[in-house]
């Protein structure tokens, strides 16, 4: 009888990049829930109109590079990129913002680099932080959170019409809807000299930090330890990130709690959670070693508290991440474990 | 229970042992013919002994060792040499090499064997019995036991010797059935190798999935001193620098052996063996060997060497709809075979016949997205994803630096790749290119030296003609040749100090006339003398010492 030549190992688990793909979704959907609960329609809106965009962009980069449609479509990495972008826009965010920011992180992030595993910055944060950097009043023109079912809620077609025709209902005013986010808030007060304890009065912020978005960092948590249980993510990038804003943020807050909100705020703010589990933990663009994951996960938390203390913007995760996609390469190449029976030290 | 060292990584894999190991050892037929090959184990190929039309019996020497890194090849049985000729063997490479053939004559006629008692033995005279009786490491690496037998000149005092019956490949149950049933033998053989090696303690690894096996071993080593250590079932356990680090701790530098941190390693098989060579003076003409996968009765059958896959396939009920590829040793690290039509050998310790059920199917490969999950199994604490990249790429320098060569093969990395890309295969292919590379460097090498040397040799054959001729011409003719030049030098330099604007005084000008006479006129004669100390530089020596 004549075989087949195969080289070993003639077996193998069953695991794919589609499945870890599709896992990152699923981990995704509490963190969408509850900011759609708060939010309304738009977060929704968003996510179908981003995905849409995605996959065409993905269909025609493709067709353009020669490479086989169906096994890359199936591997989800587009519809990823849309949701992570998806999530981190504005809920009433134009149309064109959102597939402009599409295609910046598709096709010039990804498939302009190479396409799947060859893209140094994470597609997504490119996406928003070209949107952040050209449009900076449609992306800071955030929600209250006055979520589905209550009385200040958008309806499903009035969202659309924003969305769509930049049609505002005649109801309500634009102010009486929209507002700072906690973290902006928080940062234009200590501007003016009031007290961390005394914003922290202030409506916006629930029981820990920003009203409504504490549930959906609640929601992101869960989901992102799902990840990391399932070892779709390595624990070591979102420990790494949360620890070292973490310390950072106690050392500030130790020194001076007026001036400095405490971490626990820090962590539950923004998009900390929701990077430490879900962006950061972008495997193509971050670092590949044990050490290396946590020398990059902190990196990213030390500069997103400098950014959100220091800098220009009331948050910095995005740019926090492509500053240390930047250092990833350097990070593998001076943490490189000790092979088996290589000398210690 | 004694302390574990786990080592990085490893995989927990399907094991799929019970289809094979709920029945003992059978006794697999005599087959017509034997195909022997002559290289079965690492090393020089043995010198074939016979040739066609001899007569042989069982057990009769067939193939010499050649050389310190070889081992021999004796007949499985009786019968008549019907050819000495290249034949299909099992090996990576598929290519075929020298094999006896034997044509059997079913009578299994042995040749005057007899029990060998080796406490009376020089160490060196039981090495060559053990040489002589053909044995290798029966795992799969069939490396000649007996180098690994002496210790001196690799190591003062050997700390541990270990009994590998690990096992970690899935579906290989031959050691696991040879412990249950042969336990006595494999200590019986340990304690040669215990004789020759004195080492500190004995430590024997089992994967815990072997219950039975450890029980066995544990009873048969009551009173010994060896200790039977379960380990967990993880793979690759069983392999030697992983197994080490596991029950003792030390780990086997890189490029180096087990033997340089004080232990030896030997398959338990192997151990019997040796009980069989010394206790019953039989050489190596048979082993266990795991037939399963999707034939009719999987088993384990004690089957003469040269057997072909076929006939054992046969004796297991033939193969099942379906079978797609045929393995020789197990699913992580045997390789496949193109054909059944190929001879059993010494490191044969499983025949896999595998159908779509017990393959993953093949799935297209995707880009590396950096994962990491090869990292995280890699045994070798390797970066798997930066030797893909190096190697795909190939800038094998690269490759090395990220410790290429430290890659066990193990296939742990490609079992977890989420993008299915075949890394070891990469892995074997910049090995082999930088294996190629270094011949072609050692080639150039040895082409430059030649080169050289022929130069030098042409140079001297040159010198020595001159210097024939000079003697055959009258000394004369060389002495007014001389004076003529050295006068011509002389002029030459009197004009250059009196065109001078200031002529140094005439002492130091006679001095610089007189150097350049003794210079010129040193420099002829010298040549002979020159050319006898190339020759013979001996006679001054000599005359020293005298």
């Amino acid at each position: 009888m004549r075989f087949k030549i195969v080289t070993s190992p003639h077996i193998s688990q069953d695991v794919s990049v589609g499945q870890m793909m599709r896992r990152v979704l699923y981990a995704m959907i509490p963190g969408i829930a509850a900011l759609t609960g708060f939010f309304g329609w738009g977060i929704l809106i968003n996510l179908v109109i981003a995905t849409a965009v995605a996959l065409l962009a993905e269909t025609v980069m493709l067709t353009v590079r020669g490479r086989p449609l169906a096994l890359h479509l199936s591997d989800f990495s587009a519809v990823v990129t849309a949701w992570l972008l998806a999530v981190a826009l504005p809920p009433l965010a134009p149309w064109w913002l959102t597939a402009l920011g599409i295609f910046s992180a598709v096709v010039v992030a990804k498939h302009l680099y190479g396409g799947l595993g060859y893209n140094p910055f994470n597609p997504a944060m490119v996406g928003y932080v070209v949107l952040l950097i050209s449009f900076p009043r449609e992306m800071s023109t955030w929600l209250i959170p006055h979520g589905l079912g209550q009385p200040h809620a958008l309806s499903f077609l009035e969202t659309l019409r924003v969305i769509f025709n930049s049609e505002w209902p005649a109801r309500f005013a634009l102010d009486a809807l929209t507002g700072a986010t906690p973290l902006d808030a928080l940062r234009t007060q200590i501007g003016l000299g009031l007290t961390v304890t005394g914003i922290r009065n202030s409506p916006v912020f629930g029981i820990i930090a920003g009203q409504g978005w504490e549930w959906a960092a609640l929601g992101f948590l869960a989901g992102g330890l799902w990840l990391v249980y399932t070892r779709t993510a390595d624990w070591r990038i979102p420990a790494g990130m949360l620890g070292g804003l973490a310390i950072i943020a106690t050392i500030f807050y130790l020194a001076d709690p007026q001036h400095y909100a405490p971490p626990w705020f820090h962590i539950w703010s923004g998009a900390a959670i929701f990077g430490a589990f879900f962006i950061a933990t972008d495997p193509v663009t971050a670092s590949t070693t044990a050490r290396g994951r946590l020398i990059y996960g902190a990196g990213i938390g030390v500069l997103v508290y400098i950014i959100r203390g220091f800098g220009g913007y009331p948050d910095g995760v995005a740019f926090s991440v492509l500053l240390m996609n930047i250092a990833a390469p350097a990070i593998d190449l001076y943490t490189q474990p000790r092979v088996f029976g290589a000398r210690r030290g | 229970m004694s302390r574990l060292y786990p080592f990085h990584g490893g995989l927990k894999t399907v094991r799929h042992k019970t289809e094979s190991n709920q029945w003992p050892i059978q006794q697999a037929a005599l087959p017509r013919w034997l195909t022997v090959p002559l290289r079965q184990h690492i090393g020089a190929i043995a010198k074939p002994l016979v040739q066609a039309g001899d007569r042989v019996l069982k057990g009769q020497m067939i193939g010499q060792a050649d050389g310190y890194i070889s081992a021999a090849v004796h007949a499985p049985t009786s019968g008549v040499v019907a050819a000495v000729e290249t034949r299909p063997v099992p090996h990576p490479s598929g290519l075929p090499d020298l094999c006896v053939v034997i044509d059997s004559d079913g009578e299994e006629c042995w040749i005057e064997h007899e029990p060998v008692d080796y406490r009376a033995l020089h160490p060196s005279e039981l090495r060559n019995v053990l040489r002589n009786a053909g044995i290798v490491g029966l795992g799969g690496a069939a490396f000649p036991s007996a180098v690994k037998l002496n210790l001196s000149g690799q190591c003062e005092h050997l700390d541990t010797l270990i009994l590998n019956g690990a096992e970690c490949e899935p579906w290989i149950t031959c050691d696991d059935r040879l412990m249950r049933e042969r336990a006595t033998g494999i200590v019986a053989g340990l304690q040669v190798m215990t004789c020759l090696l004195e080492p500190r303690e004995v430590l024997i690894g089992i994967e815990d999935d072997k219950p039975e096996a450890i029980a066995a071993m544990a009873e048969a080593c009551a009173g010994t001193g060896y200790q039977v250590r379960p380990i967990p079932t993880r793979y690759p356990s069983g392999s030697v620098k992983q197994l080490v680090k596991l029950l003792t701790g030390k780990e086997t530098p890189v490029e180096g052996l087990p033997v340089d941190v004080g232990v030896q390693c030997f398959n338990a098989a192997t151990a019997y063996t040796v009980h069989r060579a010394i206790d019953h003076g039989e050489p190596v003409i048979s082993r266990v060997v795991t037939v399963t996968g999707h034939v009719s009765q999987p088993g384990n059958f004690e089957a003469l060497l040269g057997t072909s896959f076929a006939d054992l396939v046969e004796q297991c009920g033939g193969y099942r709809e379906g079978v797609e590829r045929l393995i020789m040793g197990g699913p992580m690290m045997g390789f496949a075979l193109h054909s059944d039509e190929v001879p059993l050998t010494k490191a044969a310790n499983c025949i896999l016949a595998a159908s779509a059920a017990e393959l993953t199917p093949a799935q297209p490969v995707m880009p590396c997205i950096r994962c990491g999950a090869c990292v995280d199994v890699c045994p070798a604490d390797l970066l798997p994803q930066q030797l893909y990249w190096h190697a795909r790429a190939k800038e094998f320098d690269k490759a090395q630096d990220y410790h290429l060569f430290s890659c066990i093969e193990c296939g742990c990395c490609s079992a977890v790749c989420p993008s299915h890309i075949p890394l070891v295969q990469y892995y074997r292919y910049a090995k082999n290119e930088i294996w190629a590379q270094e011949k072609e460097k050692q080639k150039a090498e040895l082409a430059r030296q030649r080169h050289q040397a022929r130069l030098e040799r042409l140079e001297r054959e040159k010198q020595e003609r001159e210097a024939k001729l000079r003697q055959k011409a009258p000394a004369k003719t060389i002495k007014a040749a001389e004076a003529s030049e050295a006068g011509i030098k002389l002029d030459i330099e009197a004009a250059v100090a009196h065109a001078k604007p200031h002529p140094p005084s005439s002492i130091s000008s006679r001095a610089e006339e007189g150097e350049s006479i003794t210079d010129y006129s040193a420099r002829t004669p010298a040549l002979p003398v020159a050319e006898g100390g190339n020759q013979e530089p001996e006679p001054l020596s000599s005359k020293q010492d005298a």
